[in-house]
């Protein structure tokens, strides 16, 4: 369950922007999540409704865009896009592929006051 | 009356493990050391290759291992038992180490200049993939008794590992595991992985782990000295 510890780097997050943006209470926070990211959407929001309980943003509306899995297919030449990890190139079936997107974890924006 | 605004961010959740891991990465290469993350379900054998691997290669060069597990010491006095110093970090309800824990046990553990330095990971197939500690690389284990099909169930592990080990190969002839698929499945999810095939107990496919860490070893040390030499230009 390392979403519990993803969290709690959300919150260490939000308390830096709270600081430098000055604001005090967090009503929303927006994610982009990748395909490939290591993180499940579902786990996620579990974890941030626990863990933020008594802190800046208890009580938040957690939302997550994901993100497409990308891949360079080497032998197409082109940039096909992946559901999974082992999946092979829709095009062409073969498994030459160089993931290129769908890595990312990253706070976008914040519904603050 | 509210005041809600919003506020753009755009920071990797991930961001505070990252920068820390890097604090790391930059130690033991001005050290020259060569960190290995050993990852791998639980009981895939890490421990008895560490100690097997720490008992061949101790005396060409040092060696020091931080231990992962959730409870008890047990594997660092294992470790300790075959000679070489050991640091042990118990996660609790953690199910990976991060960067942050790694970093106090180096200064705890004190890794002498060009040594081998292993981190053994909790046993744990899924969440040690996404923490980078600042190693040169993360080593999957993998035995025969677990199932070929692993690559494929697991695929951010094997994604971001650069050698694969398979182990317990002394055991091939007792079990239904295909190496060839494994190996297919493995290059689904990374084309770059290496294979290996070892066995702690009969030795089997040892040199060429060590042969692996050797030249890894040199790398680290030319990658540093080229850098070190940029810097001085």
């Amino acid at each position: 369950m390392h979403e519990m510890s993803l969290c709690e780097g959300i919150i260490r997050i939000l308390e830096k922007e709270a600081r430098s943006q000055g604001f005090a209470r967090v009503k929303a926070v927006r994610l982009k999540v990748g395909a490939f990211s290591c993180a499940s959407p579902e786990a996620m929001e579990f974890c941030f409704r626990a863990i933020t309980r008594g802190t800046l943003a208890d009580g938040a509306i957690l939302e997550v865009e994901r993100t497409p899995g990308k891949a360079w297919c080497m032998n197409c030449g082109e940039t096909v896009t992946l559901a999974e990890r082992y999946d092979s190139c829709p095009q062409c079936g073969t498994y030459e592929l160089q993931v290129t997107g769908g890595d990312e974890l990253r706070v976008t924006e914040l519904e603050v006051d | 009356m509210s005041h809600a605004r919003i506020v753009q961010v755009e920071r990797d959740i991930l961001g505070e493990n990252d920068r820390l891991a890097a604090d790391n990465r930059a130690f033991l290469a001005s050290q020259r050391i060569l960190a290995l993350n050993l990852v791998s379900g639980p009981g895939s054998g890490k421990t008895t290759l560490l100690v097997r691997t720490i008992d061949d290669l101790k005396d060409r060069f040092p060696i020091a291992v931080i231990e992962g597990d959730q409870q008890t010491a047990f594997d660092a006095e294992r470790i300790r038992a075959a000679g070489v110093p050991s640091v042990q970090i118990n996660t609790g309800k953690g199910c990976h180490l991060d960067a942050h824990m790694v970093g106090h046990a180096m200064e705890r553990l004190r890794p002498q200049p060009q040594s081998l330095l292993f981190i053994e990971n909790v046993g744990n197939l899924v969440c040690p993939a996404a923490f980078d500690l600042g190693e040169a690389g993360k080593v999957v284990m993998l035995s025969v008794t677990e199932g070929e099909d692993k690559p494929l169930k697991y695929p951010d592990m094997f994604h971001a590992s650069t050698l694969m080990l398979l182990t317990k190969i002394d055991l091939l002839p007792h079990v239904p595991f295909d190496v060839d698929r494994c190996l297919e499945y493995a290059r689904r999810v990374n084309p770059g992985i290496t294979m290996l095939q070892v066995s702690a107990l009969s030795g089997e496919g040892l040199p060429a782990w060590y042969d692996w860490i050797e030249q890894n070893r040199l790398n680290a040390g030319a990658a540093t000295a080229a850098v070190s030499a940029a810097q001085g230009s």
